[in-house]
């Protein structure tokens, strides 16, 4: 009996060394990682990546089919009525959607976090306005307000991705409050205010170190939001202009060919939806390891 | 009770006129509407008689109490483009809106709650896997992106109903459709970690230990619970009545107020764009109150502690 038990006990360990790794890393986490790096690469190297420059006109091959529709490995996504390589279109699109998502989400961590410590530090009516700002901001759908700046103040990609910013600052600025009221209760904060360190070392080295994975992973939340955001601004012809193109843009357009060449709204919809749902999957997964007091 | 309603109350007004300010400025600072509805090669004199007819050669802040002034008496201007008053307008695109987003907020209701629920009550089967799953998909797929996939399938590839327009009630479902498939995947995620929550809580295990059946456990103990948490989120829900369905109603062509919206803002009809912010506001302000005051009447806690 025990010595069967002995024998069996370093078969598990044995077995377990695959079976661990996709505990500690699921295999869907690994294919939205995956997607992601796919996304940064193609954002980060769209100029090299692209076959075509992405308003290059090729009229003699106007509307054609993708390779596994009919198509040629000449315009591997098809082409659009004037006859741009939908690929190309993609890759460009790739390129701003993520950029500005990704700037949208750092200025929204960036206010939200420093609104969020100063109304923490200050409290009294500083922190009341503040307060004020954060429930206005959360009782109003941002994407009216968001259209009405936008239309009235003109469109360019600076005022755009500065926009996309404003979207969810309320988010890090409740956390970075909350956070920051409960480690000034805690010894580390007022032990080095004792030491006469200024504030800014306070909450620059300790306090934002320690609530530092919180954001993160709020940050994952708030990513995919400013895609969506984005995207359907550009869909309604709202947000980014051409020439520039976004995947919002690349849909809009495509919906009026919808009945003739549908792929060129299906190809910036599965990256949209791909790219959204990776980054969600990586948020749940950063989450639990990060944060376990969030789950 | 009386002194928590009225400092909710002060604090909806305060929200109210801090959105018609921001609005009054950010769209009069933005752009001279003379100009943009003029076109700039317009004679002079008939620009300056416009502004003077709207009012736009005084200073920004008379401009600003005028309309103040207006909007307390509920006169919200009129449309720069056809010269009718703005709330008649919007006013006008109600009836359509709502005929969209109120069955498709009982949509969600009827399908994201029950499934929730579900859910967590089979935590971990394939069904709660099933739903979970696609309520990930309803949520991050963007609300453009399914209309047009519904249109591919039901009207372009199978041809039952029509793709956009609005002539009759086969038009409203496609429309209704998407609005009610993601809210109701965002309601099911919802409910089923409130659910969740209070399944985990000692006086569930108590509750079952009495000897209660795992039914009336459920029915009398874990839904009043979970109800509080998934009540603010349905308020929420209905404060966006008004304003959800702007990307949906331009896909379909709806000629509700989110499209009235689009193209007020297209064609920099300011009045118009300001009555529609007005408006969503003061539904999303007394939404949020209609759900403080719901508080009181589901969770009794409440009553005791007016914050």
């Amino acid at each position: 009996m025990t010595e069967r038990a002995f024998t069996a006990i370093p078969r598990p360990i044995e077995r377990s060394r695959t079976a661990r790794f996709f505990e500690a890393w699921p295999p869907l986490t690994l294919l939205a990682m995956a997607w992601v790096a796919l996304m940064l690469v193609v954002a980060l190297g769209a100029d090299w990546l692209a076959p075509y420059h992405f308003a290059a006109l090729d009229l003699k091959a106007r509307l054609q089919p993708p390779i596994l529709f009919g198509g040629t490995w000449r315009h591997a996504l098809g082409t659009d009525e004037l006859g741009r390589d939908v690929l190309s279109r993609l890759i460009v699109s790739i390129r701003i959607s993520v950029l500005i998502a990704l700037f949208g989400t750092l200025i929204a961590a960036t206010l939200g976090t420093t609104l969020g410590f100063v109304a923490a530090h200050f409290r009294r009516s500083v922190e009341w306005l503040i307060l004020t700002l954060i429930d206005f901001q959360a009782s109003m759908p941002f994407l009216i307000i968001a259209l009405a700046v936008l239309a009235f103040f003109g469109n360019s990609l600076v005022l755009f991705v500065c926009l996309m910013g404003l979207n969810s600052w309320e988010r890090y600025a409740r956390i970075a409050r909350g956070l920051t009221l409960s480690a000034n209760e805690q010894g580390y904060a007022g032990a080095i205010r004792q030491l006469g360190a200024s504030s800014w070392r306070i909450y620059g080295l300790h306090v934002l170190p320690n609530i530092a994975s919180t954001l993160i992973v709020s940050m994952t939340i708030t990513f995919p939001e400013t895609i969506l955001l984005e995207s359907g601004l550009s869909f309604l012809g709202l947000g980014v202009q051409p020439p520039l193109s976004s995947l919002g843009n690349m849909v809009g357009y495509g919906r009026e060919y919808i009945t003739r060449a549908s792929w060129i709204l299906l190809f910036p919809s599965a990256v949209i939806i791909l790219t959204t749902l990776s980054i969600s999957i990586l948020g749940d997964w950063l989450r639990d390891r990060l944060d376990p007091t969030l789950r | 009770m009386m002194r928590y309603l009225a400092g909710r109350l002060l604090r909806a007004m305060l929200t109210i006129f801090l959105v018609v300010t921001f609005a009054f400025f950010v769209l009069r600072l933005s752009g001279d509407p003379a100009l943009l509805i003029m076109s700039v090669d317009a004679p002079p004199e008939s620009i300056a008689a416009f502004r003077q007819s709207w009012g736009l050669d005084q200073p920004v802040w008379v401009q600003y109490l005028a309309y103040i002034g207006h909007a307390l008496t509920g006169d919200l201007g009129n449309s720069m483009r056809d010269g009718r008053p703005a709330i008649q307008l919007v006013v006008e695109r109600i009836p359509a809106t709502l005929a969209i987003t109120v069955p498709a907020f009982l949509l969600k209701i009827a399908i994201g709650v029950p499934a929730g629920i579900y859910a967590a009550l089979h935590r971990n089967s394939l069904a709660d896997r099933l739903t979970m799953v696609l309520s990930v998909a309803g949520f991050t797929m963007p609300s453009f992106v399914l209309a047009l996939l519904l249109v591919l399938l039901f009207a372009v590839r199978l041809g039952w109903l029509p793709s956009s327009g609005a002539d009759g009630i086969a038009y409203a479902i496609l429309p209704i459709v998407t609005l009610g498939a993601a809210g109701a995947a965002i309601l099911a995620r919802f409910t089923r970690s409130a659910m969740l929550e209070v399944l985990g809580q000692p006086f569930i295990r108590a509750a079952s230990a009495k000897g209660l059946p795992w039914r009336r456990v459920v029915a009398e103990h874990a839904l009043p619970n979970a109800a509080i948490p998934t009540t603010t989120i349905i308020g929420f829900m209905v404060g966006t009545l008004i304003a959800g369905a702007v990307v949906v109603e331009s896909v379909f062509a709806w000629p509700g107020v989110g499209r009235l919206l689009v193209v007020a803002v297209a064609n920099r009809d300011l009045a118009v764009v300001q009555a529609i912010l007005l408006l969503v506001a003061a539904t999303m302000v007394s939404a949020n109150i209609a759900v403080d005051l719901l508080y009181g009447w589901i969770d009794p806690r409440m009553r005791q502690v007016p914050r």
